[in-house]
């Protein structure tokens, strides 16, 4: 289980338990935190639950496949801490991440 | 004399045939008594799945190919047709929703090279081959794509939408009363038709020609009163002449602005491209914001009368608009499949699929695959998870006018629930005879005076 706070573009933040194996896209879904949409239901193929990852999380939140980072670069408002939701599953390493939303998903 | 031994030649399997000869031979088609559309569903259900050719338009303009695609997803989800080969060189029918999802996101193995025969299930013309960001691999599909994304960015959209509000407002203004007409020409056809002359900076009073463009670039040159080949050539060649004159007058501003043709010509990665690439990204940016959203806009109303509780449950929660967009759109699903062509032997679902065998990816059938979305055959407007359709596609070449197409159909049924309590479909629609553009030709409706 981890405590993630997702931050919508306009600052609003929810807290949200997530289950261990849980993608942070599902953890987004089931618990009805707006902004994010999983479009692809989870596979990286598309880029509909893009966030930005806080700082220092990088070595927990694991590396982006190949698909997840043409994916990205498609998005709008590409950061070099961008991931895609679906990509990044709980664990109690994660406990305490932050993730931030773009404008909007596309 | 010693008699030297023959090296054994590699075994090469091959599915689908090289390049046939111009022209083709004529269609094969079933011995049916008549081509009422219960003859014909009643041949897709217990025909040999083996006799069946799905891209034959016959399925597609009586909207009966569902039986056969159902048949295919339970018994032979990946399946090689012969039937018409010598029309089509034969063709992997992808059908599940996974097996899809795994093509499409596999494009290193599954081109959509223009040079290949594109990204539908008929080849692009060989000697008139027009390049186009789909029809790319990586890395050009990439930049190219770029050059053209900030239009329908989520910031630029939002510019957009007073515009596209009061454009619907005009034209819903505008219908009559208590009289029968044609949705999709008053409607549908018009509204794309504005769009899509903004997004390119092109004189509103001649956008009904993108409506035309669009039809030809996706018309099939053998259906009957179709142009030829050649004229189907010509026509394409006047577009590009209309539009090297926009591009000439544009190319030389000090900043592009904010229109299509003006970022393509001022684009490191698309200023200089050959004219025939141009003609190929304009009939790309047409087709793609025409025909889509254009069928989408007429299939919508189709649904909601012929599922009045729907219908009901939009006019007592209109709130329930956005969801049931991404419905319209997974019921519809406007473009039915995108082809593939393997660049490398492969397994795909227990099948061996060959370099240079066609893969049909049909959406149409991915959106109704039971075994990812629950009750699929249902229009139901409320879905818990109605983002999760297949109509855009996935992986790289995923519709990039997707939230543009969302916002036009948002506006219009917010614009239509403020004005209209119903709007009566009178009569079946008349549909495109294609498996590649999945729409109508016309729609007759009749809204109470």
């Amino acid at each position: 289980m981890a405590k993630i706070t997702y931050v919508e573009f306009n600052g609003t933040a929810h807290d949200v338990q997530v289950a261990d194996g849980v993608s942070l896209m599902e953890g987004a879904l089931q618990n009805g935190v707006p902004g994010i949409d999983g479009d692809c239901g989870g596979n990286a193929a598309c880029a509909t639950c893009h966030v930005y990852v806080a700082e220092g999380w990088e070595d927990r939140t694991g590396v982006k496949s190949e698909l997840e980072g043409e994916m990205l670069d498609l998005a709008d408002g590409l950061q070099a801490n961008s991931r895609l939701a679906c990509q990044i599953h709980a664990s109690a390493a994660l406990d305490g991440l932050v993730v931030t939303m773009p404008e909007t998903q596309h | 004399m010693a008699t030297q031994p023959i090296a054994p030649e590699a075994v090469v399997i091959r599915h689908t045939l090289p390049h046939s000869a111009d022209p083709f031979p004529p269609r094969n088609r079933p011995a049916v008594a008549d081509e009422k559309p219960d003859t014909l569903t009643a041949f897709l259900k217990t025909a040999p799945l083996d006799a069946v050719d799905i891209a034959d338009p016959i399925w597609w303009e009586n909207d009966v190919h569902w039986a056969y695609f159902k048949r295919l997803r339970d018994e032979a989800p990946i399946h090689f047709t012969h039937v018409n080969s010598g029309r089509h060189r034969g063709y992997w029918s992808v059908t599940r929703w996974a097996d899809i999802m795994a093509v499409d996101t596999n494009h290193q193995v599954f081109s959509s090279d223009a040079h290949l025969g594109g990204i539908t299930l008929f080849d692009m013309d060989s000697v008139f081959i027009m390049p186009m960001f789909i029809a790319m691999d990586q890395p050009k599909h990439d930049v190219q794509r770029k050059a053209v994304n900030p239009i329908v960015s989520g910031a630029n959209l939002a510019a957009f939408e007073e515009l596209i509000r009061s454009r619907t407002q005009e034209v819903l203004d505008g219908l009559p009363r208590g009289e029968v007409f044609d949705w999709v020409d008053r409607v549908s056809i018009e509204l794309t038709s504005r769009m899509l002359a903004t997004l390119f900076d092109f004189p509103q009073e001649h956008r009904r020609k993108l409506t035309y463009w669009s039809d030809i670039a996706t018309s099939d040159p053998e259906l009957p009163g179709a142009l030829t080949k050649e004229e189907r050539q010509g026509v394409l060649l006047g577009m590009l002449q209309e539009f090297m004159q926009l591009w000439n007058e544009r190319v030389n501003d000090p900043e592009p602005k904010g229109d299509l043709v003006s970022m393509l010509a001022h684009n490191p990665a698309t200023r200089d491209m050959p004219p025939m690439e141009f003609m190929g990204n304009l009939v790309l940016l047409i087709v793609g914001g025409n025909d889509t959203t254009r069928n989408s806009i007429t299939g919508g109303l189709k649904f909601l009368n012929d599922n009045p509780a729907e219908y009901q449950k939009l006019r007592d929660n209109p709130g329930l608009i956005e969801p049931m967009v991404s419905e319209i759109i997974r019921y519809q699903t406007p473009l039915a499949h995108m082809r593939r062509t393997a660049l490398e032997d492969t397994i795909l679902g227990g099948q061996h699929i060959a370099k240079g065998d066609k893969v049909i990816m049909w959406y149409v059938s991915g959106n109704r695959d039971e075994r990812a979305i629950e009750n699929p055959d249902a229009f139901i407007i409320d879905r818990a998870r109605p983002r999760q359709h297949m109509a855009f596609g996935f992986g790289i070449h995923r519709c990039v006018g997707n939230r543009l197409a969302e916002l036009q159909l948002k506006i219009l049924w917010e614009e239509i629930m403020k004005r209209f309590d119903t709007i009566e479909v009178v009569a079946e629609p008349e549909r495109v005879p294609s498996a590649f553009v999945k729409g109508y030709k016309s729609l007759m409706v009749r809204i109470p005076a």
